[in-house]
């Protein structure tokens, strides 16, 4: 059981069998949670502060659950109304934070690349919360331990990941770590919400869903991501729905027994149909919310120990 | 007047295509003979000994016309002066500068103009050749005067890197410039679809999650470009061309007879995509990074022909507008001190022999211009360089003339270095 990084920037750099690891550790995390005494030393007298700069109820309130529940003393900073307001860079804010003395650093930034830049600036462990369109490790992560809970395994399976590829960080992460896992991709979606060079990522890339879901064991649902588009990528939602919105008509093409998930917030009537996520057969959208937390610890947990093992280096 | 002979020198002809052994006698600024035995017999008398300079078989070339520099003045001093510039010019082997209009105001008034070439020529020990914007304020609405324009000095007429996007604007411009005979510098690229774009579209891009531009877009640029070319009969030239799909274009242009040449950028011809990395922002530069498929492209573009000139589009930027998340990261990089020894990659990989190097480096933009550097021919302007294409060196940004030290090829062994550079037969810089 290895697990060699010194920040969890994407799922681009970790090897397969760091994956297998973190899912290991994530499932007993799984099973703390599920206690009634949640409480962990693992991360005690450690600082862990939480930067988002793009808003976020749920990956914040995830990653704050999993540092207090492993003894971390948990800061959150809402980045939007502070000093980067006020024309600070992001150097100088995470230079600021650096001399605080944090040991791991949760962010979340609007650009691509950011949560990058940042860790070249700082001594601590950082975890990326995601960052524009580049990659969202954690949801890929947690969806990994939710289809393998659900599926007892998670390679050789057939995965569709369907909607707004293009501005989804949460589908680049997914894909990369389901590829490196040995599974059969399928991307689903309007050519206008498809990146280019996709074809080149190793997967197989549908315009007509119904043909895409054909005997798939698993149906990834992306959210249309409204603020990130500049306008004009499909006609109107309604249109939308009827194309490329899951409902219990399309998903019968998939495998009888294919499980439904959605990274969240949802938004029921234009990618998903609200029955559907709420059927308790057939959706793990709230296991995947659980799995989360458990990811999330596991995750700070290995980079903490990463931390304890090497000595403070001196700041670039 | 000062004068020089140089001994012993491996002569680049790119007139005639050829590297062969020689001497050249500087005097009154300008090649007063060019010798074809290493060793002349000439008097001390006439060339003293101080005089006379031995170019231990290294190479001598015509001195290089850089078309596309951006100098900061006014408005960003901090970033690039006409001192500076000039420095770094002389230090790469650049004896002709000719500035790009995108400063801040822009230079679009003969009165700015006039500013601007007073202080170049004060400051700056090599040519500096100012181009003027097309539009004024470089806002693609109203024409600049180009006859008082022209008067004061104007060499070409651009709006850098903004394209100008209302075709009955361009077409006016062009119409008024041809009466001229102005040259219109332009930039191709469409505007709409390379908005907001720091990357090019393809595997990399995405798998970044950078926003993107087809490269078509240079493509659809340069179509407009030539129609309007077509309609007014301007003298046009293309700052960049970087990918494939743009060259049957412009090879058709050319075969049509138009007045039509291009350039492309030096960080094209030896840098690709994939250089960017880990979003390295010394790599954004305007039209972004290509495929390598385009490089090679282009590559064998300036090795036929095709694309007349390699430039640097120097483009000088702080370090604070450069350590940024890649997106809102400032675009360019500096290039003047740089583009002999990176130029000397393209002549060790067997890419571009030296002759051709220097056709599209020294020859073709000041023929375009109307100069009559660029050459090594009796008579010539005194403006040249010399240069070991072997030595090697470990780039420091931080040792670059340039106030501002964006550079691709930090800490990248090069091979290749000035070791003088002549302007107006005066010796401006030595290794």
């Amino acid at each position: 059981m290895r697990f060699d990084q010194r920040h969890l920037l994407g799922i681009e750099p970790l090897r397969p069998d760091e994956i297998t690891t973190l899912l290991d550790l994530s499932q007993r995390y799984v099973a703390l949670n599920r206690q009634q005494q949640k409480r962990s030393t693992v991360l005690a007298g450690l600082t862990q502060i939480n930067m988002f700069f793009e808003n976020s109820t749920r990956t914040q309130a995830s990653f704050e659950l999993a540092g207090k529940r492993l003894g971390a003393d948990v800061m959150n900073m809402a980045m939007e109304a502070s000093s980067i307001k006020k024309g600070e860079t992001l150097i100088d804010t995470a230079m600021t934070l650096n001399a605080m003395h944090p040991d791991l650093l949760v962010v979340r930034h609007p650009h691509s690349g950011a949560v990058d830049l940042l860790a070249q600036k700082v001594n601590c462990a950082v975890l990326n919360a995601g960052d524009g369109r580049h990659e969202h490790p954690t949801q890929a992560l947690l969806d990994a331990l939710t289809i393998r809970r659900a599926k007892g395994r998670i390679h050789r399976l057939n995965i569709a990941i369907c909607g707004d590829i293009a501005h989804s960080r949460v589908a680049r992460s997914n894909l990369l770590l389901l590829h490196k896992m040995e599974n059969r991709i399928r991307l689903i979606g309007p050519p206008t919400l498809m990146p280019a060079g996709i074809d080149a990522f190793g997967a197989e890339v549908y315009e007509d869903m119904k043909e895409g879901l054909r005997d798939v064991d698993v149906v990834m649902m992306l959210r249309l991501q409204k603020e990130r588009m500049d306008g004009g990528f499909i006609p109107s939602e309604r249109e939308y729905y009827h194309r490329y919105g899951l409902d219990a008509e399309k998903l019968s093409h998939a495998k009888p027994d294919a499980i439904v998930m959605h990274p969240g917030p949802m938004n029921r009537g234009v990618e998903i149909d609200g029955t559907l996520a709420d059927d308790i057969n057939r959706s793990v959208i709230q296991d995947q919310v659980e799995m989360g937390v458990a990811v999330r610890m596991a995750a700070m947990d290995l980079l903490a120990r990463n931390l304890r093992a090497q000595p403070k280096d001196v700041l670039a | 007047m000062t004068q020089h002979l140089i001994t012993n020198a491996r002569l680049v002809d790119p007139e005639a295509g050829t590297v062969s052994d020689g001497a050249l006698w500087l005097k009154d600024g300008k090649i007063a003979e060019r010798f074809d035995a290493p060793e002349p017999e000439i008097s001390l008398d006439r060339v003293p000994q101080q005089a006379r300079i031995d170019a231990g078989h290294k190479y001598l070339a015509p001195g290089i016309v850089d078309i596309g520099v951006q100098v900061c003045e006014p408005g960003e001093r901090h970033k690039e002066s006409y001192g500076s510039a000039g420095e770094a010019a002389a230090a790469g082997g650049v004896t002709t500068i000719v500035t790009r209009p995108d400063t801040n105001p822009a230079i679009d008034s003969p009165e700015v103009l006039e500013f601007i070439r007073r202080r170049a020529n004060e400051a700056a020990p090599v040519n500096v050749l100012p181009m003027a914007a097309l539009t004024k304020g470089r806002a693609g609405a109203e024409m600049t005067e180009f006859g008082f324009l022209l008067d004061a000095g104007a060499v070409a007429f651009s709006d850098g890197l903004r394209v100008v996007r209302d075709n009955k604007v361009l077409h006016r411009a062009m119409t008024y410039a041809r009466s001229l005979g102005a040259l219109v510098v332009a930039h191709p690229q469409d505007p709409a679809l390379s908005a907001g774009a720091s990357a090019t579209s393809g595997k990399f891009a995405s798998l970044r999650g950078l926003p993107a531009v087809s490269p078509m877009a240079e493509r659809m640029g340069l179509d407009r470009d030539i129609a309007l070319v077509e309609m007014t009969g301007v003298r046009y030239h293309a700052d960049q061309i970087t990918t494939a799909r743009a060259l049957p274009a412009l090879e058709r242009a050319k075969r049509n007879g138009f007045d039509v040449t291009a350039g492309t950028s030096i960080h094209h011809l030896t840098l690709n995509e994939l250089d960017v990395s880990d979003y390295r922002t010394f790599f954004k530069v305007t039209p972004p990074l290509r495929s390598e498929d385009d490089r090679q492209s282009v590559i064998e573009a300036v090795r036929s022909g095709l694309i007349d000139v390699i430039c640097t589009m120097h483009t000088p930027q702080d370090e604070e507008s450069k350590r940024l998340p890649f997106e809102e990261a400032a675009s360019g990089s500096v290039g003047l001190e740089t583009l002999l020894p990176v130029a000397m990659r393209l002549y060790h990989a067997d890419a571009l022999d030296l002759p051709t190097l220097f056709r599209a480096l020294s020859l073709n933009p000041a023929k375009r211009l109307g100069l009559g550097s660029g050459r090594l021919t009796k008579g010539a302007p005194g403006d040249l360089v010399l240069f070991d294409p072997d030595k090697p060196l470990v780039l420091d940004r931080f040792k670059l003339r340039s106030k501002s030290k964006n550079t691709p090829f930090d800490s990248a062994r090069l091979q290749g270095r000035v070791l003088a550079t002549f302007v107006g037969g005066a010796q401006v810089y030595a290794a």
